[in-house]
């Protein structure tokens, strides 16, 4: 029987770990610039791997929630929405689940931050960023390919900046969130279901391609 | 197509759902005492009502939460559960 080789520091193992990763949509990031048009009738699809998530249960309106929000900076999201903006955020999940999003690298410390702020209260926070990549489909003609996947009423008047879903894309399910105006979405996708989508929001988005 | 509305999420398209059956069936309190009949009324019998059904629904493309409603099962008009006692149950 062979004994297991020690782990090296953790600090070391997350340094080759950081080198080693690849995303699930990195060997189409070509094709994702060539198939995307810039105009009056454009739509761009682009991945944004690796983005820290960390899933949070915490009890609405409890003392645990007030200081989770407290030591994060930003207030939890009502039902359907999200706070924070692109590089920080909070959307929500459901009634007592956020997803807090951060750029590539904060998990570690982010961790750290809610736990202290959990500490007494009830309530958890796991790092999943492993679990979804990251998709930003952009462009005056964004919304258009989303519905026609999509069965969320995405009209200005019903679906605006802010605003952030679980819903279905297609036959998959994903976090659909309206970043801005122009409009711009980010849609978390599973890892395993990142390809699938992807050649489903290429196809809607083949027609707007020659302007 | 059923719109259902998710008591969190709001009104979604039916097929963000999955169907979990009749609402407030009751686990029996001694499962070893039953003999096989009654427990296989347990597990597959269900009442079918034309008409209001309590019933649950989970919004597994949405929240994941579980819900209860009331639907009528001649026109799928769907409402709220109001939480109440059943004791003829
Ligand atoms: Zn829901």
């Amino acid at each position: 029987m062979t004994v297991p080789q020690k782990v090296e520091s953790e600090t070391a193992t997350t340094d080759v770990a950081t080198a080693q990763r690849h995303s699930p949509l990195e060997h189409r990031a070509a094709e994702f610039e060539r198939r995307s048009a810039s105009g009056a009738r454009g739509v761009r699809l682009r991945e944004e791997p690796f983005l820290t998530q960390l899933d949070l249960r915490t009890p609405p309106g409890g003392s645990s929630a007030a200081s989770v929000a407290e030591a994060l900076g930003l207030p939890l999201p009502a039902a359907n929405r999200a706070t924070g903006d692109e590089h920080d955020a909070v959307l929500w999940l459901g009634p007592d689940e956020s997803l807090i999003v951060a750029p590539d690298g904060r998990a570690e410390s982010l961790l750290r931050t809610v736990r202290e702020a959990q500490r007494g209260g009830s309530g958890s926070v796991v790092d999943v960023s492993a679990n979804r990549t990251t998709l930003r489909l952009s462009g005056p003609m964004a919304r258009e390919v989303l519905e026609k996947l999509c069965s969320v009423d995405l009209h200005p008047r019903a679906f605006g900046p802010g605003d952030c879903v679980q819903t279905l894309l297609g036959r998959v399910v994903v976090v659909l969130w309206q970043l801005d105006r122009e409009p711009g979405y980010r849609v978390m996708v599973r890892c395993s279901f990142a390809e699938y989508l992807a050649d489903l929001l290429l196809d809607a988005m083949a027609e707007f391609l020659d302007g | 197509m059923l719109l259902v509305r998710c008591p969190w999420c709001g009104d979604r398209d039916e097929a963000e759902f999955r169907y979990g059956g009749q609402a407030d069936v009751d686990y029996p309190a001694d499962p070893h005492q039953l003999d096989d009949a009654t427990w296989g009324e347990y597990l597959f019998v269900r009442a079918n009502p034309a008409g209001s059904f309590d019933e649950r629904w989970v919004h597994t493309a949405g929240c994941r939460r579980w819900f209860s409603v009331v639907r009528d099962t001649a026109t799928n008009e769907m409402r709220p559960d109001i939480p109440r006692r059943r004791e003829s149950r």
